[in-house]
């Protein structure tokens, strides 16, 4: 029945979607206006049809119903509570609905909030939602039904990849979807401004809480994700420039861009057509790197919801949605003009060449991305790996910290370098001591660990340094947001360069009793015992870690064997101090009984995640202070608005 | 904003339809790739290639360790990377057995092992090699392009990469082992 229930709501959402396109479209035109009217209900309604679906999906997980084909083959009644619920987004159907959720929902709240855009451009707006929902419910309906039954209900279900029954993967794709699909409203934004050619400040408004809103949570999604790659598949390595980590990575990029073009174009007028393309481009990324993800075009070291023949879909929708998209972006640029100029010492001027670092960024990720199916069709079989990736994408990433350390400090239109020499000079000064203190202490370094920790603590202080001679009780919100933003980046930065650096790996065949030096770490093997959990039984070692010499602290890393489906996995234990971790790893048992251990020891490694939040966090802060002053606005013209009234009488 | 400025349009022409084209020629490409997918066995870049310069140590007491030079002599031979601490390696063991017995040499490279390990694999799964070099750093490992353990390297008489074996060598693989070898040896005769 519920199944049923759900698969009824989808089809009524979908409707609603086709209607708010044709309401939305005819509102358009001066005969039909008054149609305008139904369009923001009609979305707030679908938002929620959709929604009451999802959560017949959900329930069907929890209570695994073993009549529904997809509840059977993915998910399994010996499951924990946590695994049920994230089993219902583990696999295909269930993500492509939640995709379609979280997309119909933002369309809804846009309905329900969004106040200040002309009401015209709103509804075109809504028109794209709408339009760009439509495909993928017709990919849902047509090609990928979650709650299709089977004739037969299922003795049990075949449960979930070992590798996805973790903790992160509860909260890791949710967070990325609601990222990728957030963006899907800016998407539509920008085609709303096209056709009603109405790109500018009040624009940029409007749309910069969504893509904020979208980019904390991509921010999130990947540092989560690293961090999940990082303990459960048991490498050790933290960015793999593994397809589906770049599908991630280029909405982020394209984001970011988006995001420090939008408050170009906020409170300058400037930028407008970069804007609309940046707006296009971002959740373009994202359905590009859903399709090179899904398809299998390419091949993945963690492809789980791999189907060649739903490739040939999302690539219709692909042609539809990008290609419609640019073709009115041909058809209208010319429509939207330049808007103000600046100086080349300006604040714009610097966002503008960090925008460009940011694309050409996404261009390289791209291109290495797509570089083994080009050289494929020419018949020569290649990977590209951090080889490629580490150097090319430095070649932009490095001037553009230096120009992020600069830019915050410059006025906007114009500006003269004598104002800021100091803060520049400080910032400059502390990377020029760190690198020749890793060079005398530490060499010899890689060029590129050492660049960057020498760059990482410059950039930490540059980035306070817009808050120098400021109240900073009367600074907003969003200032301070953007200065934990990039104190996140130098954060991260010196994690990533700190781990490519100084990192220390051992293998060692160990007895119980065997003793080994890890840097400052030694390891001893105490035991090795078997365990079991609610769905999986293991091999479990205690190692006894103590640093240089200090009190020891036990961990346990495992050798799991899951049960429905069966699987391993190796689930590492992580000793985290303030300056670094270790990584322990426990292998198969050799032929002579002594244990296969590995460990590494990472100096600093954490400061990437920590530094991944830190940029979350700013981004929270700044949408934080964009929405309550926006608030403020509204109020303020409400009051307007209500004095005049009065008077008016 | 200057009003001059602002009746200005953004842009050549062509400039507007570029991201157009673009995505077009993605399209293009993702569309090869989807409908007429090549075979997706990943081959070295390294094939064709000479072997790198290498002279590593013996890793074991009765072997004596390998370097490039051996590999010009005219015959083609195996390279295998294995180690005494991976499993996979063991279970090629007969393969690798079989091939010997065929008249084919086997050098190894003993990738980051320990002598004593390394004497008890020999002794428990048979010694295939004429020679074994010790490669604790994996140098020669990552400099023919291999990235696990094992993996097995058909390498022509002039010191020529012919043919990379990703993984264990199973029964079903020796036939096409020695086909290799037999191409390597009628290549190189060219």
């Amino acid at each position: 029945m519920i199944a049923e229930l759900g698969l009824a709501m989808l089809w009524m959402a979908a409707a609603l979607a086709v209607l708010q396109l044709v309401a939305g479209a005819l509102a358009l035109r001066p005969a039909t206006a008054q149609l305008a009217g139904i369009v923001r209900p009609v979305a707030m309604l679908q938002g929620v049809l959709v929604a009451a679906a999802f959560a017949c999906l959900i329930t069907l997980f929890l209570t695994t119903d073993l009549s529904v084909k997809l509840v059977a083959s993915n998910s399994h009644s010996a499951k924990p509570f946590i695994f049920k619920l994230a089993g219902t987004w583990g696999n295909h159907e269930g993500s492509m609905l939640m995709w379609v959720t979280i997309m119909s929902m933002a369309g809804g709240f846009v309905a329900l909030v969004e106040k200040r855009l002309k009401e015209e451009t709103l509804i075109a707006t809504l028109a794209g939602q709408a339009f760009v929902s439509i495909g993928f419910y017709a990919f849902l309906l047509l090609a990928s039904n979650p709650f299709e039954r089977l004739p037969e209900p299922a003795p049990e279900g075949l449960g979930l990849n070992p590798l996805l029954q973790d903790v992160g993967l509860a909260f890791h794709p949710p967070t990325l979807y609601v990222g990728y699909v957030g963006l899907s409203i800016a998407f539509s934004f920008a085609v709303g401004a096209l056709i009603t050619r109405d790109v500018g400040p009040a624009f940029a408004r409007a749309m910069r809480p969504w893509v904020l809103g979208a980019w904390i949570f991509l921010t999130l999604g990947i540092t989560a994700g690293s961090y999940w790659a990082y303990y459960t598949l048991g490498w050790g390595g933290w960015w793999f420039w593994d397809p589906v980590e770049n599908a991630s990575l280029m909405p982020w990029l394209a984001a970011t861009a988006l995001l420090h073009s939008c408050s170009v174009l906020a409170s300058r007028n400037a930028l407008r057509t970069w804007t609309v393309m940046l707006g296009v481009i971002a959740f373009s990324m994202s359905m590009v790197g859903t399709f090179l993800v899904r398809s299998g075009i390419l091949t993945s070291v963690h492809a789980f919801a791999v189907d060649p023949t739903r490739g040939s879909f999302i690539l219709g929708l692909l042609a539809i949605y990008i290609g419609g998209a640019l073709v009115l972006f041909g058809l209208r640029a010319s429509t939207v003009t330049e808007g103000a100029r600046f100086a080349v010492f300006s604040r714009e001027s610097s966002l503008v060449f960090n925008n460009v670092m940011l694309c050409g960024i996404l261009g390289i990720v791209l291109i290495g991305t797509l570089y083994p199916l080009l050289t494929e069709a020419m018949g020569v079989k290649v990977s590209v790996g951090p080889p490629y990736f580490n150097p090319v994408s430095s070649v932009f990433a490095i001037p553009m910290f230096l120009v992020m350390a600069v830019g915050p400090l410059l006025r906007w239109r114009d500006d003269k370098a004598a104002r800021i020499t100091w803060p520049v000079a400080i910032p400059a000064l502390v990377s020029a001591a760190s690198l020749l203190l890793v060079e005398v202490l530490f060499a010899p370094i890689n060029l590129l660990p050492a660049l960057g920790l020498a760059i990482a603590p410059g950039l930490a202080v540059a980035s306070f340094m817009p808050l120098r001679s400021r109240n900073l009780r009367r600074t907003p919100l969003a200032t301070y947001g953007m200065v934990l933003g990039h104190c996140g980046i130098a954060v991260a930065l010196f994690g990533m360069a700190s781990e490519g650096a100084f990192s220390l790996e051992k293998l060692a065949a160990m007895n119980p009793g065997d003793s080994q030096q890890v840097g400052p770490l030694k390891v001893t093997l105490s035991a090795i015992d078997p365990v079991a959990g609610q769905n999986w039984t293991a091999l479990e070692a205690t190692v006894a870690v103590s640093y240089a010499g200090g009190a020891p602290v036990i961990l346990h890393p495992q050798a799991r064997t899951f049960s429905n489906p069966p699987g391993n996995r190796t689930e590492s234990a992580l000793l985290t101090r303030w300056n670094g971790q270790l990584y322990a790893v426990l292998g198969e048992e050799g032929d002579d009984g002594r244990w296969q251990m590995r460990f590494w020891w990472k100096p600093f490694v954490p400061m990437i995640w920590y530094g991944g939040m830190l940029i979350a966090l700013g981004g929270l802060l700044a949408l934080l202070g964009r929405v309550a002053s926006d608030l403020k606005r509204l109020v303020a013209t409400d009051k307007i608005a209500f004095r005049r009234m009065r008077q008016g009488r | 904003m200057s009003g001059a400025a602002d009746s200005k349009p953004t842009g050549s022409s062509a400039a507007r339809w570029l991201p157009l084209g673009l995505f077009g020629a993605f399209l293009a490409l993702v569309m090869v790739g989807l409908y007429w997918p090549a075979d997706r066995e990943v081959v070295s870049a390294f094939i064709g290639k000479p072997l790198p310069a290498f002279d590593l140590p013996p890793a074991s007491d009765d072997r004596p360790g390998l370097a490039t030079a051996q590999f010009k002599q005219g015959k083609p031979r195996l390279l295998n990377v294995f180690a005494s601490w991976c499993v996979p390696c063991a279970v090629e063991a007969p393969q690798l057995a079989a091939l010997v017995q065929q008249g084919v040499e086997i050098d190894g490279v003993a990738l980051r092992d320990r002598k004593d390990d390394l004497a008890r694999f020999l002794v428990q799964n048979g010694n295939p090699f004429t020679r074994i070099g010790k490669d604790d750093l994996s140098q020669v490992q990552l400099s023919i392009g291999s990235s696990g353990v094992p993996e097995t390297f058909v390498i022509d008489g002039k010191g020529i990469i012919r043919y990379q074996h990703i993984g264990d060598i199973r029964a079903e693989d020796v036939p096409m082992i020695l086909r290799k070898l037999a191409e390597a040896e009628s290549g190189a005769g060219l």
